[in-house]
């Protein structure tokens, strides 16, 4: 068998990213320190023309190419491009921020391209090999992305503890993974899927694969009790990582599970399976990470723990196990990972040389020094405490309705009063903003692109939250047609 | 009906104004912030004007209808519709605006646009609110007013505001968490739609019903406030600027009231019946506990909070008797309410923004010093006594007629809240009007200017208009109130 050139036009997307990673990296040693602006710029560039692509190349059809590995489909197309939207963004926070830390150098554009690659095969994986692979690059990039501010020991601590609970991770899901091809004979995920609906796996094997896949997925997406790396992550990772960490990733994540538990393990019978599993994943992460983020006095801290229980929520929309909650559950993740870049971006913008904006204190009395941004960060907290009209409502609205539709009504309401609580901290900065007095008087400084951009992300809280139906029904259509 | 989209201006005209008044920027412009703040009231509560004047009070439907599709994921609309019932209402809360935007010109001098801006967009969602007939349209916008009001009490509040902001955020959400669950519920029972027409049809077996009214009950008593989920009022009003004080009052309560004729009762009537026991209990400890809690105050702004949440008590007590004057007494006690409260702590803020305090022991012999506010606030207080001849008296009297015919007693116990009433408000009255000049602070103070004068008269006229000639009003709820018994006399169970 060889490869048609019609292989290669699903994958444009990819090998345009990987082509240009190679040139970014060449073209790097040949800059000079004051030329180095123009790495920034071509990655900027790069992920715009792999949009573009992508978005040209988008259908409402499946293909599977490469002799099975690799997929697309409405979803990845979807997910892609909020990847690509995800991390531009990333970079256009970041700017400022790691110029100022000695952060900006070529490495950090490659590593973070690279790490856009990983995710781009996640989400087209159709094979446990690719999704593996993806998982890989995506994550060893990030390690060496945490890791890349040397001479701090907190950074160095927290890459530390990600690469070793990282690799455990990815050690499990192996393991799982082997399982699951022990009992069906094969690793491509309709080949998988195939099997086990004919009856062909035996099933206490398969269930017992699927367990240590859980357990993998619940390190990725840090859900209790899997969540130990989080806080100290992102509190350690220099704030730009946190930010990337904590959203574009998450997509991936996303499209990792449905790849693995719905397309690969979507039988009726192993699917009551996990949707038991998930739904003590989800009900810890939300108790254990709104509790928890109660206490926190670090920014990034309480943001971790405020990750952990959105991440219980998603998987409430992925136990529903039916077609109308991974709409929900992707709406959810698609929704979270814009605000958290907002948040994130908001540290950075108040953060400076010598300085990180990272404990809660130094929100106080922001609506003094600048009303506009301090509207911006009410926006980006009530929409991650689901107030109404912010977009965040609907995504816990249209996760709650999946959940209740699936017949999970205790859960729901469990859901609803834990995200309550979570509400009393996401006010605590509303507090301190509006109804304190500032401690820190100093300007911001920012970036020219990262002020409106930043703006741009604040007022999309609540822009999406008053019409947000085209959003919600995008990701409707991407699962259904995917699915 | 009329060709331009009434509701949707409604809503709309007072929240651009508020956007117009935050891009005003910083107190430098403080004196433009004001000027478009009264103007962008002032049209907010034009565009209402049509819709009483040519409103049909023969139908009991809804008017003025808007739908556009709005999530259609979901299926939701943004639809739009008025009844009687919710004409007062919004009448009454753009009316209240104006007021507002008066009360604060001067007294608030910092961050100036940010004020008049939160009331002009709390100003609109509550019309939202009164005027959505889409069960999650009516949620968004019951939910949004919180933002505007947690930021109004916190940043312009007296010294204890941050822990009354927080309770009173807290509080609220908790309540409509649960009711959130209750509507995904009955979007779920009724095959997918959100609008209220169809849940009103929906039948449903008593469980059901019983569990969605308790989600209700816990969102909207918490809003009217009902004892003893009412704690959070007076914190919140003690604390909250003058004008924060007056639309919680006058309007962010009757969301609780309303929520009851809008939800409660047509979505469980069947429920609604078999719990009215409980609810007239309630209602009736509101009104006799909640007035002797009243009577032993110190703090005038205190005083009237609780005073408040006693006069709630005959909302929900006219409400659950299912008798036309019951249910029509209630809600012109909503209306009254509105501007008799709106009054009364417009008068406290008269007060307190020359002496700085709301303590009685303050004040004493203002009389002397204020002759032309002494009488307003007369006026007030005997309307907030229920005097006849004041429109506290009429939602009161036509409460405790419809109670007679269900049951002695329990006009009985209602009926006592005259003598509470009138003790508490005059009890106070006297004491910080009457008397010697307590203090050379008191004999210092200046009568009302012409700002002042203008919201009270008016609040004067309004008070006893209602009073003397309420018929006009009657005549806008009789239609609405007759569908509403009518729909509540027939069982909901399949």
């Amino acid at each position: 068998m060889s490869l048609t050139a019609a292989d290669f036009v699903p994958i444009w997307p990819e090998l345009l990213l990987l082509v240009m990673v190679c040139v970014i990296l060449i073209a790097d040693l040949f800059l000079r320190d004051d030329q180095r602006n123009g790495v920034y710029v071509l990655s900027l560039l790069t992920l715009a023309a792999c949009a573009v692509v992508t978005v040209v190349s988008a259908g409402s059809d499946v293909s599977i190419v490469m002799h099975g590995m690799f997929v697309d489909d409405p979803m990845s197309d979807a997910l892609k491009v909020m990847v690509y939207l995800a991390v531009g963004v990333m970079l256009v926070y970041s700017r400022t921020y790691i110029e100022a830390r000695g952060m900006f150098r070529g490495e950090f554009y490659t590593l973070v391209l690279f790490a856009t690659l990983g995710m781009m095969v996640m989400i087209s994986a159709n094979h446990f090999l690719s999704l593996y692979l993806g998982l890989e690059l995506l994550s060893l990039s990030m390690y060496a992305l945490v890791a890349l501010q040397r001479d701090s020991a907190e950074s160095t601590e927290s890459a530390m503890k990600y690469f070793v609970l990282g690799a455990l991770a990815s050690g499990m899901l192996l393991y799982g993974m082997s399982m699951i091809y022990g009992a069906t004979g094969s690793l491509e995920i309709p080949r998988v899927a195939e099997r086990i609906a004919n009856g062909q796996a035996n099933a206490t094997i398969l269930v017992f694969g699927l367990v240590f896949v859980v357990a993998g997925l619940g390190f990725k997406f840090g859900a209790v009790p899997f969540h130990m790396w989080v806080p100290d992550v992102y509190q350690g990772a220099p704030t730009a990582v946190a930010l990337f960490i904590s959203t574009a990733p998450k997509l991936a994540a996303f499209a990792f599970a449905i790849r693995l538990l719905v397309e690969a393990l979507g039988h009726p019978s192993l699917l009551v399976e996990w949707q038991q599993m998930l739904a003590i994943l989800a009900v810890l992460s939300m108790a254990i990470g709104n509790i928890t983020a109660i206490a926190q006095t670090n920014l990034k801290r309480m943001l971790a723990y405020s990750t952990i229980s959105h991440m219980g929520f998603l998987l409430l929309g992925l136990m529903s196990g039916t077609v109308d909650g991974y709409g929900a559950a992707m709406f959810y993740v698609a929704v979270y990972a814009f605000i958290g870049l907002g948040t994130f971006g908001m540290i950075m913008l108040l953060s400076r040389k010598g300085f990180e904006a990272d404990r809660i204190e130094d929100f106080k009395g922001l609506n003094r020094r600048s009303p506009w941004y301090a509207f911006v960060m009410l926006l980006l907290m009530f929409s991650l405490a689901g107030v109404p009209p912010t977009v965040g409502f609907y995504a816990k609205l249209s996760v709650l309705q999946a959940a209740l539709d699936a017949g999970y009504i205790g859960l729901t309401i469990v859901a609803v009063l834990l995200s309550l609580v979570g509400a009393f901290y996401y006010l605590r900065i509303v507090r301190l903003m509006y109804f304190d007095e500032p401690t820190d008087t100093a300007p911001i400084v920012a970036s020219a692109g990262a002020r409106v951009l930043l703006s741009v992300n604040g007022l999309a809280a609540l822009v999406i939250g008053i019409v947000p139906g085209w959003l919600m029904t995008l990701c409707q259509q991407a699962m259904q047609a995917s699915l | 009906m009329s060709a331009m989209p009434l509701l949707t201006l409604a809503i709309w005209v007072p929240i651009l104004a508020g956007a117009l008044v935050l891009a005003t920027g910083s107190d430098r412009n403080a004196s433009l912030a004001r000027t478009i703040a009264l103007l962008g009231a002032i049209a907010g509560f034009v565009v209402t004007l049509p819709l009483a004047i040519s409103f049909d009070t023969a139908i009991a439907g809804m008017q003025f209808i808007e739908t556009t599709p709005w999530i259609p994921r979901y299926h939701v609309n943004y639809s739009l519709g008025i009844d009687g019932i919710s004409l007062l209402l919004i009448v009454l809360n753009s009316f209240t605006t104006i007021l507002v935007v008066l009360a604060g010109w001067k007294v608030i001098e910092s961050r100036v646009a940010q004020y008049f801006a939160a009331f002009l967009v709390m100003s609109g969602l509550m019309n939202g609110v009164f005027a959505a007939t889409d069960a999650l349209l009516f949620y968004v916008f019951f939910e949004a007013t919180l933002i505007p009001m947690f930021i109004v009490i916190g940043v312009w509040g007296g010294p204890n505001r941050v822990y009354a902001a927080v309770k009173f955020f807290l509080y609220t959400l908790l309540g409509s968490l649960l009711m959130l669950v209750a509507l995904l519920y009955l979007y779920r029972a009724s095959g997918g739609s959100f609008s209220l027409a169809d849940w009103r049809a929906l039948p449903l077996g008593m469980t059901p019903q019983v569990l969605v009214f308790l989600a209700f009950l816990v969102a909207f008593a918490v809003k009217v406030p009902m004892w003893p989920v009412h704690t959070w009022l007076p914190d919140a009003h003690v604390e909250a600027p003058t004008g924060g004080s007056v639309v919680l009052a006058a309007i962010a309560l009757k969301l609780g009231g309303y929520g009851f004729i809008r939800f409660s009762l047509p979505i469980a009537p069947d429920a609604s019946h078999a719990l009215s026991g409980f609810m007239i209990a309630l209602s009736l400890i509101a009104v006799v506990y909640i007035g002797l809690v009243a009577l032993v105050q110190t703090d005038m702004k205190k005083l009237i909070a609780y005073s408040s949440i006693s006069h709630m008590g005959f909302v929900t007590l006219g409400l659950f008797l299912f008798e036309r004057l019951g249910v029509e007494g209630a809600v012109i006690q909503m209306i009254s309410h509105g501007f008799i409260s709106g009054a009364m702590f417009l008068c406290v803020g008269v007060m307190y923004d020359r002496m700085h305090s709301r303590q009685i022991a303050d004040y004493g012999g203002v009389v002397n010093t204020m002759p032309i506010f002494a009488s307003f606030l007369m006026l007030f207080a005997m309307a907030n006594a229920g005097l006849p001849g004041t429109s506290g008296f009429v939602g009161e009297f036509m409460v405790i007629m419809a109670a007679t015919k269900v049951n002695f007693w329990f006009a009985f116990t209602a009926a006592t809240t005259l003598i509470f009433g009138a003790a508490y408000t005059l009890w106070m009255y006297k004491r910080v009007i009457f008397g010697a000049v307590a203090n050379p602070h008191v004999a210092e103070l200046k009568d009302l200017e012409p700002r002042e004068w203008i919201f009270l008269s008016v609040l004067a006229v309004a008070v006893l208009w209602m009073g003397i000639h309420p018929a006009p009003f009657n005549a806008v709820l009789e239609a609405p109130v007759a569908d509403l018994l009518q729909h509540l006399s027939k069982s909901k169970l399949p």
